[in-house]
């Protein structure tokens, strides 16, 4: 048998080819993956350095989406920007709403009603479900499994972005929170809904996890690879799923209890290994999680305003000051920093978003790997270039 | 066993497979130009403008007053002010708009006009088949492919139009009751004035109320 990178786990009879040193002949190969690759998501082009099938040198590219959210902002009203954040991370818009609302909130120091609180950890989790699940049917992709988990995930996002649309009035760009509360109220009869489709979520997740959590091929394409070690996650400020598969045990919503997090029990699944197949594995399980925060929210919610009545629409002056409000948000910690001048627009107004920052260390991640699994590697860090970009 | 895994998640697929021929519920698409999925109550796509009465132009609720072309975030809204005014629908002397463009090539439907609006004028439509050959001018809606009628605004949000419709005739109440107290204020000032003076009263008229500048 040949040796290998050793997986504890590694099903036998499935090993990897040893990596070879570089004999030191022959040029070094350069290959741009991307910026309209089959395999990257979006406009992200990386710039290979290969020695046969092994990379040697890897450089991310990106700034093709580059549509200047943060200058268009400081030149809008608060509130107009508030439609613009939906456009960050296009597949969990509520999170992105959250954040900035988060921000301004501190900025003013305005109080969220508790149904409103309530109404945001609802529609936060199930955004969180939908992310990994699509996430994990686009890991699949890459792996080639052409679309079958990914049409399971998106059968059960289906049902959610139907809830969303008939709450928040659009799909994906719901635009739905305002500072000191929500938009609208939600209805009983989308409560019942909400109860159903949330009734409905282990039984999916059981079914995702018997069609992909043991099966070899996906086993031996992700367990062993892409592997980030806890001090240098740490160090680059990788934050989310990402972080806690490597075993670190860092979850905003645990540290910081915005909002009202600090009622609800949930616990933070942690990886060993910090590859592909923990990333994998912290998403399912915190999708079980996500549906246990759920269950209780659902349940305990009480009737009452959605509005803070203090706060208005127009004419919204903060006064000088600063704020930075994060949450996390399904790919890792979102943040908002805002500094006002006492005018209607904010004078500086600056997004962190975790796609990016968790994209600094794909290098460190592949390096030594195969071309096949530089794809899969990317896969497992969950961007989207809407927001790496901005 | 190797491949166990596998079987496991075929079985799971042969499961779905089979079901889609058994249960009605799995098939979660339709075959769209023929077969269409009522849009959602709240759903949103572009705004329109809302007016009563039967007449399109002299019944808009709009009354230029340009918040919704201020706060716009994409900045789509085009508005031209009247140098006149005249009587909206329910009399009151108003400003009106000569032009009213929304470029919906630009338009993000976000919805923030409506929520800025003082005067209930702007909603959001659920009409989404706007495809059109014409590039330039077919996106660039004027006054006239933008008014829709409330009764119209009620077909596709009855929930809301009724809301607005209830918040309208109470504000319309309090601008009559006030009218008439006005009114009555001024005629018997003039009755005053007259009684106490010789010289000839100069009535003092309940000024109508200014349009929003």
């Amino acid at each position: 048998m040949t040796p290998s990178i050793a997986h504890p786990d590694r099903v036998e009879g499935w090993n990897r080819p040893p990596i070879i040193e570089p004999d030191g002949e022959g040029e070094l190969l350069e290959v741009a993956m991307g910026p309209h690759h089959p395999s990257t998501h979006g406009v992200f082009r990386m710039d290979v350095a290969l020695d046969g099938e092994r990379v040697i040198r890897l450089k991310p590219v990106f700034g093709y989406l580059h549509r200047n959210h943060e200058k268009i902002a400081e030149g809008a009203s608060y509130l107009a920007s508030m439609p613009y954040t939906d456009r960050l991370d296009y597949f969990c818009s509520l999170t992105n709403n959250w954040a900035y609302a988060l921000a301004v909130e501190t900025l003013v120091g305005q109080q969220v009603p508790e149904r409103a609180e309530y109404l945001r950890v609802i529609l936060a989790e199930l955004t969180r479900i939908q992310n990994h699940a699509s996430t994990i049917g686009f890991l699949t992709q890459e792996m080639g499994a052409s679309g079958t988990p990914l049409m399971y995930a998106f059968r059960e996002r289906e049902k959610i972005l139907d809830l969303f649309e008939q709450l928040t009035g659009s799909r994906m760009m719901c635009n739905y929170m305002r500072f000191g509360g929500c938009r609208v109220d939600i209805s009983a009869a989308l409560l019942d809904e909400a109860r159903k489709i949330v009734a409905g979520l282990p039984g999916f997740i059981d079914e995702f996890e018997a069609l992909l959590s043991t099966n070899e091929i996906l086993m031996a394409r992700c367990q062993g690879i892409g592997k980030l070690k806890p001090e240098l996650a740490i160090n680059a400020g990788i934050s989310g799923p990402m972080l806690r598969a490597s075993g670190v045990d860092y979850d905003i919503r645990k540290v910081d209890h915005y909002g009202i997090y600090d009622r609800f029990k949930f616990r933070v699944p942690l990886g060993d290994h910090g590859d592909v197949y923990d990333r994998y594995m912290v998403r399912v399980l915190e999708m079980r999680e996500s549906v246990t925060i759920l269950e209780q929210a659902l349940k305990d919610i009480p009737a009452g305003p959605i509005m803070d009545p203090k706060s208005k629409i127009r004419g919204f002056r903060p006064k000088p000051g600063e704020a930075y409000g994060r949450i996390e948000a399904p790919k890792g910690e979102l943040g908002f920093y805002l500094i006002s001048d006492g005018t209607p627009n904010p004078y500086r107004y600056r997004v962190r978003p975790p796609s990016l920052i968790n994209l600094t260390v794909l290098e460190d991640m592949c390096l030594g790997e195969s071309v096949a699994d530089v794809v899969v590697i990317f896969g497992s860090v969950d961007i989207v270039l809407g927001e790496v970009d901005r | 066993m190797l491949g166990e895994g596998i079987l496991k998640g075929m079985a799971e697929t042969a499961k779905n497979f089979a079901g889609s021929f058994v249960s009605k519920e799995r098939l979660t698409t339709v075959e769209y130009p023929e077969e269409r999925i009522a849009p959602a109550e709240n759903a949103r796509v572009f705004p329109f403008l809302v007016y009563d009465t039967e007449n399109w132009e002299a019944g808009l609720r709009c009354v230029a007053c340009q918040i919704c072309e201020k706060e716009c975030p994409p900045k789509c809204i085009y508005i031209d002010k009247s140098k006149d005014k005249k009587p909206d629908y329910v009399g009151k002397q108003q400003f009106y708009p000569t032009r009213f463009d929304i470029d919906i090539s630009v338009c993000m439907s976000c919805q923030i006009c409506v929520e800025v609006c003082p005067f209930e004028a702007i909603k959001m439509d659920t009409q989404f088949e706007l495809a059109t050959d014409d590039r330039f001018g077919g996106l660039l809606l004027d006054r006239e492919q933008l008014a829709k009628s409330n009764e119209y605004y009620h077909e596709i949000h009855p929930t809301e139009a009724s809301e607005v419709d209830a918040r309208l005739a109470e504000e319309k109440a309090k601008a009559d009751a006030k009218a008439k107290a006005a009114q009555a204020t001024a005629a018997k000032a003039a009755a005053d004035a007259a009684t106490k003076t010789a010289a000839p009263a100069s009535p003092t008229q309940a000024k109508p109320e200014g349009g929003q500048d």
